[in-house]
């Protein structure tokens, strides 16, 4: 993978996608790796008993998923040093979740190139379930 | 101001006091699950020398994975001061999620994890009035490095 530096990046630029399909299956491989095992993401009859249509994705996994956007776009040199997000849909489950980002400003601090971004997960019909923020640092050139 | 409030002189005491600390291991098979559960690739995260190649003293907890809490049967862990809350709405929803790193966190790593309330706010929502309580919490590694801060928000109504 060819390393992405601070130079080689404007505001606006928007930075590849991440779709990841929420199955039941990635939903309990969430449960594990994550230590969160509600069952209304992986047993539909409970699911169902508190009122939902079906399972549901975690929004920890949708944040989680961000990250992942971040990591593989900043490449082994970048490093991301914050997102957040707000849960303000819920996705259901076997349907993808794309993660998505658009650089929004650029400043170097302390002698670190720091990106900010706005990251969204997305349903799909494009409603965005989990706005947010995130700050990268990249290698420069110079 | 005539509007009522739920949040008691008891309640608003909590808020800015630190929790005993809690450790939370990272481990190799903790850093391997959580990112195969988030559909990573990156050997970082699965092979120690990939990861050592990179220059990371080991395998990388992926963004997100702050390790796991160190739980013993029949032993108390610590009352966090979310659970010394006395609130009267029933019904919760997690508001979102904010991890800020001040440096790398790798398998081997043990942190110590203390929590506070940040604040209380009111509100009124679609779903009628709601209180949200916003959290603030500090992973320190085994050197005494702060290296993360999580930041979150539970919607009670």
């Amino acid at each position: 993978m060819s390393q992405l530096y601070f130079e080689d990046i404007s505001d606006g630029q928007a930075i590849p996608d991440v779709v990841e399909n929420c199955d039941s299956q990635r939903l309990v491989y969430w449960a594990a790796g994550s230590g969160d095992y509600y069952q209304i993401h992986y047993d539909k009859d409970f699911a169902q008993k508190t009122g939902l249509p079906d399972r549901i994705v975690h929004g920890a996994l949708k944040h989680a998923l961000l990250g992942r956007l971040l990591h593989e776009w900043v490449g082994d040199e970048g490093r991301v040093r914050r997102f957040a997000c707000q849960y303000r849909g819920m996705d259901a489950v076997d349907k993808d979740v794309t993660a998505k980002g658009i650089i929004t400003g650029k400043r170097t601090e302390d002698g670190q190139h720091l990106v900010d971004l706005d990251v969204w997960t997305e349903d799909p019909d494009g409603k965005k379930t989990t706005p947010g923020t995130a700050t990268v640092a990249l290698p420069s050139r110079s | 101001m005539t509007q009522t409030t739920v949040i008691t002189d008891k309640m608003r005491e909590i808020i800015g006091k630190e929790s005993d600390p809690v450790t939370n291991e990272v481990d190799n098979t903790g850093c391997r699950q959580f990112a195969r559960s988030v559909g990573y690739t990156d050997p970082i995260f699965f092979d120690e020398e990939a990861a050592k190649s990179k220059g990371y003293r080991g395998i990388v907890a992926p963004p997100g994975f702050l390790g796991l809490p160190v739980v013993i049967p029949g032993r108390p862990s610590p009352a966090s001061p979310y659970s010394k809350l006395e609130i009267p709405y029933k019904r919760v929803l997690n508001g979102g999620t904010d991890i800020e790193y001040l440096d790398d966190v790798c398998a081997g790593d043990k942190l110590t994890v203390t929590s506070k309330i940040s604040d209380l706010t009111e509100t009124e929502g679609k779903l009628g009035p709601m209180l949200i309580v916003s959290t603030e919490t500090t992973y320190k590694n085994q050197d005494g490095k702060v290296v993360a801060i999580m930041r979150g928000g539970a919607i009670r109504y």
